[in-house]
């Protein structure tokens, strides 16, 4: 029965195949070149990120180093790839705990209301109230640098988010119908949770979560930049860029190579992640 | 079962039975009094229509009696078990006996679910293990309904219209084949067709599983269709019940008089509907005594003292009312 | 009468682009409507009359093609510059759409939103407006007007924003009032009230009305003329007494049957058709009605039937079978051969 809004009824690959420009599509195949990339680092035929070479440092593009080498006469290419590797680690990882935790957390208050949504909802204020950088950097101090402590505080300080979002979906889907329908069935709260609510819920999410993704790799990027993320010498967009501080007027490439692919990296994950939250919102909403 | 004369079955006890059942809930910290100390029995076999205009607690009193919204006091007794008194699984096992179907039927299907899927979800809840036995049940349902299983049970329900939605959602409320529905303005956002087709399909299955329906709507034209009996509420409370033809060939009750002449008929030579006066007052804050006072041109001064109660005017005709219009 | 009519849609087709297709919602409608004439316009939800009215206004979505033309106090609003058009709407020809909930801004006050159209379209300043506005609220039946000016449409019920909403159409004194399902949304009791309103405030401005509703019951008494729509297109138009009487259209008859009656038994079988309308952005050869019509031959699935020219009494109807002489349903096609 088709009214007035005649673009409510689309399916959802209908939708995503009018919005799909090709600016969609460049910015997906630009995410799968760079997981490829990070995934099969070890396999590509690349010189070592770490090995120095400072007879050869800041040396333009030629045959063995296809973009140039560093102040350290690292290669670059190679610095790129690898660096790739960590920030795409942090950046989804992190995320995922949050998407895993938060969604859990931010459902289950949505869900049960009262006083467990009222605790959840306070502790997830104050961890919203602290400055992010500053606490990850105050953590990092006392723990240590590693990829891993890192992936785990930012991990943690991307919960409140999530909960939040999920939170307020659950809320408003708790009162729609089906909902009611199914506890007229006589559905447990775990079967409500998790055939009722979690499939609704979980586009959103996800949506959510690759926007959240392009946050962390930048996040990653500022502190390493300030050389309080991932330590030397295992190379990180961030400390690339800001290795290669000094080298600005000699060298500029040194950073906007680096520069220029977190660019982009960051920007396909919020195309891609904006083009599904439109997809899935509308019709959440669609009456 | 045909209801008699007198608009009761002749049997011993009644499938549901409610007792003083009171609903309130706060909003904003004010306390909306939704159902005020009502009383009614259902009949097996018998379908009650329950009507009344917005706000004046119906949907809320229908969705109270499965105990899908908390009653502040009150007795639900259906088959003789009192539902009032279950907790978790016993009451869980129990819904399985008493359906709903709901008013928007698009929202009441989730919709990112296959249409084979909610239908099942009953089976799989009330414990059918064999996935070949669900799909039996399941399609057979689908047809009896009057869709096509191998067309619909793949689909989601954004693929079909209100009409169809509405199918499915009955659909579902049988496939457990239970023995009681409360159908909650189950046409009212239906075209006046597909409304028509709905109630000649709740009618077909109402005989086919042998069901007792408890069917809440505003429309009393679409009430008179399919209930033996009537019961009508305003602001909470019932202010007259009995057998349909005599409720609406006789009311008691000014207020159901009011109704009456307010539906349009469709003949343009008839009399236009009587204007009523007045808004309805808020469940915030019910007048004293009878809550109808204020609009009704019978009022008297005992009507702000005293509240009437539901006493038989007639066999199996009861008004809440002090001076009924028909003695 | 020999005036010309007031409005008179001519031809008109409304097409909207879909992701499955071109959506014909309107397809080649005719209408007149002469000054202080009530119409009503009866269908089924997607039969196109809520575009219908949205055409008249020039207020479709942006990428809807028109055709045709809508002649309105002389003028072709098809054609005219979009600054004739905003001094129109709300002006001469003034809308009432089914929820007042969402027709109304849930965060200005009524006073406001009255207010806002009065100096708008009249150009009265403040002082001006505000008195008019508790007339209008009066007038409408609104207790208490100066207080409910001051008020937030959440704070007043359901039948109250709607005599709001038409405290605001009628503010300007329009020419016209489109009412699309203005009391679909309201109890029956508030939808007598509401109806009785209009017809009053119609008399009184000598005001014409265009009453856009699927409750076929509701222009009954309350019009001088019906157009019922299926699938885009007007497949019958009379006077009401006789539309009612003596349908020619056996898609009309259905959607008379199917009313359920007030004075019939319990448990009345109610007669109703099969299927569902057909989907908009699917082109029909043929009557669109034809695949539920009982009545249907070989011609009606093959030959779009167009609306017939007016008979004596101003009957027009698009079937090759028009039904003669109700309350009984036609012979059989049988015995017609």
């Amino acid at each position: 029965m088709v009214t007035i809004d005649a673009g409510i009824d689309d399916t959802v690959t209908e939708r995503l195949q009018r919005r799909s420009g090709t600016l969609l599509w460049l910015s997906a195949a630009w995410i799968v070149l760079v997981v490829a990339a990070a995934l099969l680092a070890d396999l590509l035929p690349l010189p070592s990120p770490t090995d120095m070479d400072m007879l050869g440092r800041r040396m333009p593009p030629d045959a063995t180093h296809w973009l140039g080498t560093d102040g350290l006469g690292r290669d670059m290419l190679s610095r790129i790839v690898f660096g790739a590797r960590t920030s795409l680690t942090v950046g989804v990882v992190s995320p995922l705990v949050g998407l895993v935790l938060g969604g859990a957390l931010g459902m289950l208050a949505g869900y049960f209301r009262g006083r467990f949504e009222g605790f959840v909802v306070g502790i997830m204020d104050a961890l919203l109230a602290f400055p992010p950088l500053v606490l990850a950097l105050a953590i990092t101090a006392y723990v240590g640098q590693s990829v891993f402590n890192l992936t785990m505080v930012i991990g943690f300080l991307s919960i409140p988010p999530f909960a939040r979002v999920a939170r307020a979906m659950t809320l408003s889907l708790s009162r729609r119908e089906f909902v009611t329908a199914a506890r007229a069935l006589g559905a447990t709260h775990a079967r409500i949770l998790s055939r009722e609510l979690f499939p609704n819920v979980l586009l959103p999410l996800v949506a959510f979560f690759l926007l959240a993704v392009a946050v962390t790799i930048v996040v990653e990027g500022a502190l390493s930049l300030l050389g309080l993320g991932v330590p030397p010498p295992q190379p990180s967009w961030g400390s690339m860029i800001g290795e290669a501080r000094d080298s600005l007027d000699i060298a500029p490439r040194l950073a906007f190579l680096p520069a220029g692919v977190m660019f982009m990296t960051v920007l396909s994950f919020n195309l891609v992640g904006d083009a599904l939250r439109v997809i899935t919102d509308p019709r959440q909403a669609a009456p | 079962m045909k209801a008699t004369a007198a608009g009761r079955l002749p049997m011993g006890q009644p499938l549901l039975r409610v007792e003083h059942l009171v609903v309130e809930y706060l909003v904003h910290g004010h306390v909306v009094h939704a159902v005020s100390d009502v009383s009614f029995d259902i009949w097996r076999g018998e379908t009650l229509g329950l009507v009344g205009e917005s706000g004046c607690g119906k949907s809320t009193l229908g969705r109270a009696v499965l105990r899908l919204n908390p009653a502040k006091s009150g007795r639900v007794v259906f088959a003789g078990e009192d539902l009032t008194l279950m907790h978790g699984e016993k009451l869980r096992r129990m819904r399985r006996r008493l359906q709903l179907i709901f008013q928007d039927p698009i929202a009441s299907l989730n919709p990112r679910r296959r249409i084979g899927d909610i239908v099942a979800e009953p089976l799989l809840i009330g414990g059918v293990r064999e996935s070949t036995e669900r799909i039996r049940r399941v399609r057979d349902v689908l047809g009896a309904v009057g869709l096509d299983p191998d067309v619909t049970m793949r689909r989601r329900p954004h693929e079909f219209s209100g009409g169809q939605c509405q199918r499915i959602a009955i659909a579902r409320a049988l496939v457990l084949e239970p023995e009681f529905i409360v159908c909650d303005e189950p046409v009212s956002s239906l075209d006046v067709l597909i409304r028509a087709q709905i109630i000649d399909l709740l009618e077909n299955m109402k005989a086919r599983y042998s069901l007792t329906l408890l069917f809440i709507a505003h429309d009393l034209a679409v009430v008179k269709t399919v209930s033996d009996r009537v019961a009508v509420m305003y602001l909470g409370k019932l202010v007259e019940v009995g057998a349909t033809e005599r409720i609406f060939r006789r009311p008691a009750h000014p207020y159901t008089s009011v109704l009456l002449e307010a539906i349009p008929l469709p003949d343009p030579t008839a009399k236009l509907p009587s204007v009523p006066v007045g808004e309805p007052p808020s469940p915030l804050t019910p007048p004293s005594g009878c809550r109808f006072r204020t609009r009704c041109s019978l009022a008297q001064t005992r009507c702000a003292a005293e509240e009437p109660a539901l006493s038989e005017v007639a066999p199996g005709h009861f008004s809440a009312c002090h001076f009924p219009l028909v003695a | 009468m020999s005036a010309e009519p007031l409005l008179s849609i001519d031809g008109l087709t409304v097409e909207i682009p879909t992701a499955r297709g071109q959506l014909r919602a309107v397809h080649r409608v005719d209408l007149t409507l002469a000054a202080g004439g009530t119409l009503g316009v009866a269908g089924e939800s997607g039969c196109g009359k809520t575009m219908l009215s949205r055409a008249v206004l020039q207020l479709l979505p942006r990428n809807a093609r028109l055709q045709g033309r809508v002649m309105f106090d002389g003028q072709d609003l098809t054609r005219v510059v979009p600054k004739v058009l905003r001094r129109l709407r709300g002006k001469s020809i003034a809308v009432v759409f089914q929820d007042p909930t969402t027709s109304l801004n849930p965060v200005l006050t009524i006073g406001q939103q009255i207010i806002e159209t009065l100096k708008v379209h009249l150009g009265l300043n403040g002082a001006a407006a505000a008195r008019r506005s508790v007339e209008l609220l009066a007038a409408v039946g609104i207790a208490a007007p100066e207080q409910r000016l001051r008020q937030y449409p959440h704070q007043l019920s359901g039948g109250m924003r709607q005599r709001a909403v038409i405290a605001i159409a009628l503010s300007c004194e329009p020419k016209l009032l489109i009412a699309d399902e203005p009391t679909t949304a309201l109890d029956v009791t508030v939808q007598a009230q509401i109806l009785d309103l209009l017809a009053r405030e119609q008399r009184r401005r000598h005001m014409a009305m265009i009453l856009i509703t699927h409750d076929l019951s509701v222009l009954a008494g309350r019009t001088d003329e019906v157009a019922v729509m299926y699938a885009g297109r007007i497949v019958e138009h009379a006077p009401t007494t006789l539309l009612f009487a003596d349908p020619r259209m056996p898609y009309t008859q259905a959607l008379l049957a199917a009313i359920p009656k007030i004075d019939s038994p319990p448990h009345t079988p109610i007669p109703n058709i099969p299927g569902q309308p057909p989907d908009p952005t699917r082109r029909t050869s043929g009557c669109a009605f034809a695949p539920r019509c009982r009545y249907a031959i070989e011609r009606c699935h093959g030959q779009e039937p167009g609306l017939s020219a007016p008979d004596p009494r101003g009957r027009r109807h698009a079937c090759w079978l028009p039904l003669m002489n109700s309350p009984q349903p036609r012979a059989t096609i049988e015995d017609a051969r």
